[in-house]
């Protein structure tokens, strides 16, 4: 048994985790944006000073993108406070973490380490590193002017000098874009000089990357449906899923392979569509959700045996303008899901209703009286995606799962989580249910598995020792990764 | 008919933000031949002409619409509307009412059928009673009141309230609230002290009329324990272990707290309001559905409420809405019965209370009636 003092670190750190996975710092339902960032602005500050290896660690976790900024920001600002040691493991988790983050992320992060003056030398060595990681540089300076130019600025990096290209009249090209446009009359890179025509000529824009295209369809006054139209070859998988609807509204085509979207991103999607629509295209949806889920269950598909799940669509679930329907979305992600892994299983929404399909926030959340529904079941595992908030009554749900440990289930046949997609700022934590359930954050359902994992050392009788281990592995299997692995433009 | 019949209501658990407890209640079967809905005047302070040079001025919010149908069909909750010349029926003893109170006229789409609209103002009515309460000032010329009492009552009489969208945490607790299907009516405790009642006849015009309690009016003690009240404790259901052998008791454990709560909440927490010494007066018949509204018989020391409601022909509530008043304002309605049940004589009205007359008249001052007194005294 490991000694209190264990107990409470290691109940810090996943506080801090479940923390990081959760709270983007917009609304939530229940808090404004100051208390969020407030409460994870405290987070990160006191497990950075406490446990500062395993702050730095968390960065191999499924944590979201803005607390992985956030940590590697913070972690720059205060190199000096680190061992040599722990400096070149933090190094090399950054760097990891870096390739992994969206571009647009990481220029912000490089904006916000501008104006917050970090500029030592290793700061500077890791925007080099990522820059010149960087698939198309053209591509960046298009897309991500601003961006680019303040990291140049700041790292004092010749732009476009890559080590592989031995510079060259392109690095110079490059320059000459970011800092004085003007001064050419053309550029030799076809990118950068599409961007220069599309000033005056309508046609060279749909050679430029979507959103950059956009505006200059605007400035044009090119209409809208044949824009879409026309520049919908050079979107990203992403950005075909975003303005699918609004090219619907236009009427324009543009071609989209739902099954092939992340599956938390096709959940929002699909909820954010009209229950006519959703009915009238029920199986195109269905199929496209459940083809993402298998996708993501990969070989542990059918392995989960009897599975219940108790998912939460109660009127808490709509988010906040921020966050639209992300409780629910995830709870409607992890149905899938949990579909695609369990061999037989029985989900259970909170309103009642039976089609996942037509989910829509309603109602209060009798949790309680649906784990009841679902321990009848009997089943190997039971899930909960719920934010916690137990309102019909409150407690039912906690005092139903204690009662039942304790009395009818005490050599643990059936495994519990409770998986909480919403950051209690006020608690610091993740709403729990009852001590005797494990409670993990959720953002993302791919990443389901994984936290069912991490769930077990909530249930606060594992100690410091054993989750420094589990995130030992998780950083060789991350940064192992990293070295085999190559990802792809965005 | 003294007393408020809730029944076919019935309670679900309290939802908690800060101070504020909302209890919902939950009809099994909407009334459908009584619709309500809301009218918003964003035109700022309305005037009611009464006739002579008389107006009435009112800034209104929000009204409401009552619509219903006179053999039991289902009631449109919108646009149906009949002109009829027949004036309402005055039952308080002053005109004022009667503009509360309109019958909607014009617009000529008359729907099939007995249909009617009638256009009220919410709470309106429950404080022009309260206002209205002894407005007439004394009835005996005895030598202590000036001649303006004597002449002009009470008026000109004012009360303050605070809007629901000062009251601090009301906001975000009305819309964190998750409504329950089916639910027709919310009792809104703040500090654990009933601050509003409100219900519905139909769970549809519930959710329409939900954010509405944030334009209603709220007494001074309300606010204040908004303020100060603090987080209020969430009711936590508690399951005695010891007792659970199978997966069926522990359900009915369950279903047996649920019906533990109902029964509390109808004892311990809306007792006050569902007490027999309430004062219901007719003000209105539509139908099958009698608009009335009621008085607390302003006893001392509890906590009492004034409000408005419609029932139907069995006397149970369709529409309900209150408001709680201060103890300064039980006081004052205390002294005013008091004074009118003794004819407005000072010494009697003592003595019947235990006290000087000194002492009643420094009262009567002390509660903002000095206007009515004269000076010497």
């Amino acid at each position: 048994m490991a000694s209190s003092a264990e107990l409470v670190a290691a109940e810090d750190v996943l506080l801090f985790v479940n923390a990081a996975i959760t709270s983007t710092g917009q609304r939530e339902f229940r808090s404004d944006e100051p208390e969020q960032h407030l409460s994870l602005d405290f987070l990160h500050a006191y497990v950075r000073i406490n446990y500062r290896p395993l702050y730095a660690a968390s960065l191999a976790l499924d944590i979201n993108d803005h607390n992985a900024a956030l940590i590697v920001r913070r972690l720059l600002e205060t190199a000096g406070e680190a061992t040599e040691q722990e400096r070149r493991a933090e190094g090399r988790l950054i760097a990891a973490r870096l390739a992994r983050l969206p571009a647009p992320r990481v220029y912000r992060l490089f904006r916000a380490l501008r104006s917050a003056k970090v500029n030592n030398r290793r700061t500077r060595a890791i925007m080099r590193d990522w820059l010149a990681a960087r698939p198309d540089p053209a591509l960046d300076a298009v897309k991500y002017r601003a961006g680019l130019k303040c990291a140049a600025r700041h790292a004092h990096l010749p732009p476009g000098e890559r080590s592989g290209d031995g510079g060259g009249d392109s690095g110079g090209e490059l320059g000459d874009f970011l800092f004085a446009p003007g001064r050419r009359k053309h550029f030799t890179t076809p990118l950068l000089d599409a961007w220069r025509r599309a000033h005056y000529e309508q046609g060279a824009l749909y050679e430029l990357p979507f959103t950059v295209a956009e505006g200059f369809a605007a400035t044009h006054g090119i209409g809208r449906r044949a824009f879409l139209e026309r520049i919908a070859p050079r979107m990203t998988r992403l950005e075909r899923l975003r303005v699918q609807e609004s090219a619907r509204t236009h009427r324009a085509e543009v071609a989209i392979d739902l099954a092939g979207m992340p599956l938390t991103r096709l959940a929002s999607y699909v909820l954010g569509l009209p229950l006519d629509d959703r009915a009238a295209r029920r199986a195109e949806l269905t199929g496209a959700l459940r083809a993402a889920a298998m996708r993501t269950a990969g070989a542990q598909a059918g392995t989960w045996g009897r599975v219940a799940a108790v998912l939460d669509d109660s009127f808490s679930t709509t988010g906040s303008r921020q966050k639209p329907r992300r409780p629910l979305a995830t709870a409607l992600a992890c149905h899938f899901l949990l579909e695609a892994l369990a061999g037989s299983y029985l989900p259970l929404w909170t309103s009642g209703r039976q089609d996942a399909l037509l989910a829509h926030p309603y109602g209060p959340t009798p949790l309680g009286m649906r784990l009841l529904d679902a321990l009848e079941y009997a089943p190997e595992r039971l899930v909960i995606v719920s934010d916690g908030w137990d309102n019909a009554p409150p407690g039912l749900a906690g005092e139903v799962l204690r009662v039942w440990r304790a009395r009818l289930d005490p050599e643990r046949r059936t495994s519990l989580v409770h998986l909480n997609p919403v950051y209690d700022a006020e608690d610091f934590a993740v709403r729990r249910l009852s001590p005797s359930v494990p409670t993990a954050g959720v953002r993302n359902a791919e990443d389901l598995p994984a936290l069912v994992q991490l769930a077990r050392f909530a249930e606060g009788r594992t100690g410091l020792a054993e989750l420094r281990a589990h995130m030992d592995d998780r950083v060789r299997q991350f940064l192992g990764e990293e070295t085999d692995g190559e990802r792809g433009a965005v | 008919m003294s007393r408020l019949d809730l029944s076919g209501l019935r309670a679900r658990p309290a939802q908690v933000w800060g101070a504020v407890r909302l209890v919902p209640l939950v009809r099994a079967e909407p009334i459908s031949d009584l619709r309500l809905h809301r009218e918003l005047y964003e035109d700022g302070p309305t005037a009611v002409r009464a006739g002579g040079h008389t107006s009435y001025i009112s800034y209104i919010p929000h009204g409401f619409v009552a619509n219903w149908t006179g053999d039991g069909s289902p009631a449109a909750a919108y646009g149906s509307q009949l002109s009829d010349e027949r004036g309402p029926v005055t039952c308080a003893p002053l005109h004022l009412p009667r503009k509360l109170v309109q019958r909607q006229r014009g617009k000529g789409r008359a729907s099939g059928g007995a249909s009617g609209g009638l256009r009220f103002l919410p709470l309106h009515l429950a404080l022009d009673g309260y206002l209205a309460l002894h407005f007439g000032g004394p009835s005996v010329v005895w030598e202590e009141w000036t001649r303006r009492a004597v002449r002009d009552g009470l008026s000109p009489r004012a009360e303050w309230a605070y809007r629901g969208e000062q009251m601090p945490g009301l906001d975000d607790a009305l819309r964190i609230f998750e409504i329950h299907p089916g639910q027709c009516g919310v009792m809104v405790y703040v500090a654990d002290s009933l601050a509003a009642a409100f219900v519905v006849p139909h769970p549809d015009d519930y959710r329409a009329l939900h954010p509405s309690l944030l334009q209603d009016l709220y007494g001074e003690l309300m606010y204040q324990y908004a303020l100060y009240g603090g987080p209020v404790p969430e009711f936590t259901t508690r399951i005695a272990a010891e007792y659970i052998t199978s997966l069926a008791q522990l359900r009915s454990a369950a279903e047996r707290r649920q019906l533990e709560w109902e029964a509390q909440h109808a004892d311990l927490m809306a007792g006050e309001l569902l007490d027999e010494s309430y004062d219901v007066r007719q003000v209105y018949r539509m139908g099958r559905f009698r608009l009335s509204r009621f008085l607390p018989p302003f006893a001392l020391h509890r906590a009492q409420h004034i409000g408005e409601a419609i029932t139907d022909g069995k006397g149970r509530v369709a529409y309900l809405k209150t408001f709680r008043l201060s103890d300064k304002q039980v006081r004052r309605g205390h002294v005013l019965h008091r004074l009118a049940s003794h004819e407005w004589h000072v010494g009697r009205t003592a003595e019947a209370m235990g006290i000087s007359g000194q002492e009643l008249v420094r009262r009567v001052r002390h509660l903002g009636f000095e206007a009515l007194l004269k000076q010497h005294h």
